[in-house]
């Protein structure tokens, strides 16, 4: 395990699920339950992930839990980064990290327009990007595409 | 505040799709939800009858009114709607409502190639479409493990500070003509049509281009590109200084944005503020500086920080960064190395024409790129570029197939747009418009 | 050149997916070419007058709202052709250039925007987007902005270049002037005729 995923585990026990170094780049799995705690270890120091700089989501129907957040987080000192991974479950759900960076407030809407990932105490969680009263949530793999058909054309 | 409208009170649009929402939900109408349906609930003379009816049983409160500005407007820099609760001429609360330029990229991006995405990617965030570009051909890159050959990095940095550049002279035309200036916005937009003539000459169209690829850049430098390039960079220090001289000690501007919008700097860190909104309050992040890419570590150059905050650091701020990228570019073409404009691996590159006449691998390679792609291994990568607006990154999550599982832009404007609220609380309406020009948003970045 | 009709043609409109939408108007079109048009040299000078001094309204969208920016600057110069100032509020415009994607969630808004409109008005569809949805063939666009107003004039491109727009205008006074051709907005007058004066 890596330096970092070895300090976040000391500091909040049985977070750290997995870890994956690939491309350059470090990405921490940790359990659903213990991500505010992480959140909150990992703004201040000796760490100072200050920046949060993404709340972005993927959809994975082939994994059963099949909604997974990412966090990417900056740090301004050393310029490194680091990205959280939390699986969301098939009825999602999430603690919010408002309390922790507040620029994930926007962030969190979106993800919640887009995918229906309802996070938990979150001040003002309304659709952001769609109308207010839209159906669905667009980016889930099972939402089609939508537009026109066009003719002579099967490329989308 | 219940689910139930009150009685006679004509419902809009808006207002009942957020009831309807919540009541299909089974849960209380959220902050944005509230400000959205009180401001379309009613007609003016409605509002006027409630603010009095108000001030007649509690004297001495005065309710807000709600003022809708935009989506259309001229002031808000493209579709942005901001339901404002005004006291007089002071803003007491203030809810962005977005989404009006929604296009749905990021799940359309699903559906394309790799390569094709570019098309759309570049089309999120229009003044700065290569730094949009240059994000996410650098995380299918990072996923790909694929080395960009330096000639096309120094190719890359030309022409992203020639956007940024471009896209800072579109934000001091405006800003200035929305707070009155109007002399500025002619004057930028005459060096603005030169730099897209440059950019005309190396990909072919002024906005939009699709001039990078996973790999490099789709061409090389045409002949005359380099001498005109060079004539451009000679003329925009005497250019910018014009563009001072306009403004910069001209005391009405310094009266509007001097003091308006400024928040503390670890404050505006917590908001996820990035660029130059951020070096104005002082804080050191650049990223190519930070966490230098695309060659940034061999270049020279300085980057510009504020010491307030305000409005008017933001525009020295944008000012000086201008004549750093014209430095930087002025480097670029002293050291530009020799060498491919684009990667060499076959399997992800488009072979050069002239062979496809020749070989028949390159033929099958060729047909193999343009019908199907190219796969890349199952992964995930984050990319970020320092865009005219601050941190503009890309999310790519691959799996193993052609096309990307998720593609996500985080874009700069959608973060800074944040700020907009606690900046505008206790100002004047007047200086909203000044805050909405210092953030710099476009609203294709915020609503993707 | 082929693109602007000779005097007295019929003019051509794009099937419309929804039959119901301005079916008003298209019977007013049929109604008219029945009859024969007599143009006075009042009326001529009129149009002349329309054409020559069309006011856009602000309606930037998207990347098209950056090139129609470039149209009002020095090199380009809309203003030579009598589209002196864009106006901000819909009630002192005459023509609406539609330049940028309108998503599912603008659509009413441009309705509005369009309808706050006084007549004469004129709408030029601007680039791809608008016109047909562009390369955005998704759930998010409207899929054309005529399914939303009635369009008089579309301008292709992504973003079409200053002179496109320019083209585009200048299609739309030709529309609008010497020739005669009812406008959309011609027959609505037709429809609801006004008292002279």
């Amino acid at each position: 395990m890596s330096e970092v995923g070895s300090t976040i585990e000391s500091a909040v026990a049985g977070s750290v699920v997995g870890e994956i170094a690939h491309a350059g780049e470090l990405t921490i799995e940790v359990a659903r339950d213990s991500l505010l705690e992480v959140a909150r270890f990992l703004k201040g120091p000796p760490l100072s992930y200050v920046l949060l700089s993404d709340v972005s989501c993927a959809d994975i129907p082939e994994h059963p839990e099949r909604f997974r957040v990412a966090y990417h987080l900056f740090s301004l000192e050393t310029g490194t980064r680091l990205r959280l991974r939390v699986w969301a479950g098939r009825e999602p759900q999430v603690e919010s990290v408002t309390s922790v960076w507040a620029t994930a407030n926007w962030h969190e809407r979106e993800v919640y327009d887009m995918f229906g990932i309802r996070f938990r105490n979150h001040p003002d969680l309304a659709r952001i990007l769609m109308p207010l009263d839209w159906e669905g949530h667009p980016l889930r793999r099972d939402y089609p595409l939508g537009g026109e058909e066009v003719q002579f054309t099967d490329a989308v | 505040m219940s689910t139930d409208i009150g009685e006679g009170i004509p419902v809009a649009d808006e207002a009942r799709e957020a009831l309807e929402a919540a009541r299909r939900e089974g849960r209380e109408l959220t902050e944005t939800e509230r400000a959205i349906a009180g401001a379309e609930a009613l007609t003016p003379q409605e509002a006027l009858a409630t603010i009095e009816a108000a001030t007649e049983q509690t004297p001495g409160s005065r309710q807000p009114m709600i003022i809708n500005l935009g989506p259309q407007h001229p002031s808000t820099h493209g579709v942005l709607r901001l339901v404002t609760e005004l006291d007089g001429e002071v803003i007491r609360d203030l809810h962005p409502v977005i989404g009006y330029l929604h296009t749905g990229i990021e799940k359309q991006c699903e559906n394309k190639t790799y390569w094709q995405a570019i098309t759309l990617v570049t089309r999120m965030d229009y003044l700065a479409s290569y730094f949009n570009i240059h994000a996410y051909t650098m995380s299918v890159e990072k996923l790909l493990g694929l080395e960009v050959p330096d000639r096309a990095q120094y190719l890359r940095v030309i022409m992203c500070e020639l956007n940024r550049i471009t896209s800072h002279l579109v934000w001091l035309g405006t800003s200035g003509l929305e707070l009155g200036a109007m002399s500025v916005m002619f004057y930028t937009y005459r060096e603005r049509e030169k730099a897209l003539d440059l950019g005309e000459m190396i990909a072919g169209e002024r906005m939009n281009t699709r001039f990078f690829q996973v790999g490099g850049c789709a061409d090389d430098m045409p002949p005359g590109f380099e001498q005109r390039l060079r004539g451009f960079i000679g003329e925009m220090p005497d250019r910018i200084d014009e563009y001072e001289g306009l403004l910069t000690e001209n005391p009405i501007w310094i009266d509007r944005t001097r003091g308006v919008g400024a928040l503390p700097a670890d404050r505006l860190l917590d908001l996820g503020v990035t660029g130059p909104a951020l070096r104005a309050a002082g804080v050191d992040l650049d990223l190519r500086k930070t966490a230098p890419y695309s060659g940034y570590e061999h270049f020279d150059f300085q980057v510009p920080l504020g010491v307030n905050g305000d409005a008017y650091d933001r525009y020295t701020v944008r000012i000086r960064e201008m004549r750093e990228s014209v430095r930087i570019i002025g480097q670029a073409l002293d050291g530009m190395p020799e060498g491919s404009h684009i990667a060499d691996d076959r399997k992800v590159v488009l072979p050069p024409r002239g062979e496809l006449s020749t070989s028949m691998e390159a033929l099958i390679h060729h047909f193999k790129l343009v019908t199907e792609g190219f796969t890349v291994p199952e992964g995930e990568a984050y990319s970020a570029v320092e865009s005219p607006r601050g941190e503009l990154g890309c999310y790519v999550v691959a799996d193993g197939s052609p096309k990307p599982r998720r593609v996500h832009m985080r874009d700069p404007s959608f973060v800074n747009l944040q700020a907009l609220r606690p900046m505008a609380k206790g100002a004047y309406l007047a200086d909203l418009i000044t805050m909405i020009g210092s953030l710099d948003n476009v609203m294709g970045g915020v609503d993707r | 050149m082929a693109l602007i009709p000779p005097p007295g043609s019929p003019i051509e409109r794009a099937p419309r997916t929804d039959p119901e939408i301005d079916r008003d108007l298209r019977e007013a079109q049929e109604r008219e070419f029945e009859k024969s048009l007599l143009v006075t040299t009042f009326e001529k000078a009129l149009h002349w007058a329309q054409a020559s001094s069309v006011w856009p309204a602000t309606f930037g969208l998207a990347c098209c709202a950056i090139e129609m920016m470039h149209t009002a600057t020095p090199r380009y110069d809309i203003a030579r052709f009598g589209a002196e100032v864009f106006r901000a509020s819909p009630r002192q415009a005459d023509l609406l250039i539609v330049s940028g994607r309108v998503a599912q969630k603008m659509a009413p808004v441009l309705r509005r925007i369009y309808d706050q409109m006084l007549e004469p008005k004129w709408v030029i569809s601007m680039g791809a987007c608008a016109s047909t949805g562009g390369v955005f063939n998704n759930y998010a666009l409207v899929q054309g902005v005529d399914k939303v107003v009635p369009v008089d004039v579309y301008v292709p491109g992504c973003p079409p270049r200053p002179e496109g727009l320019i083209e585009g205008i200048l299609v739309l006074q030709r529309l609008i002037g010497a020739n005669g051709l009812p406008s959309s907005s011609d027959l609505r007058r037709e429809i609801a005729p006004v008292s002279a004066g």
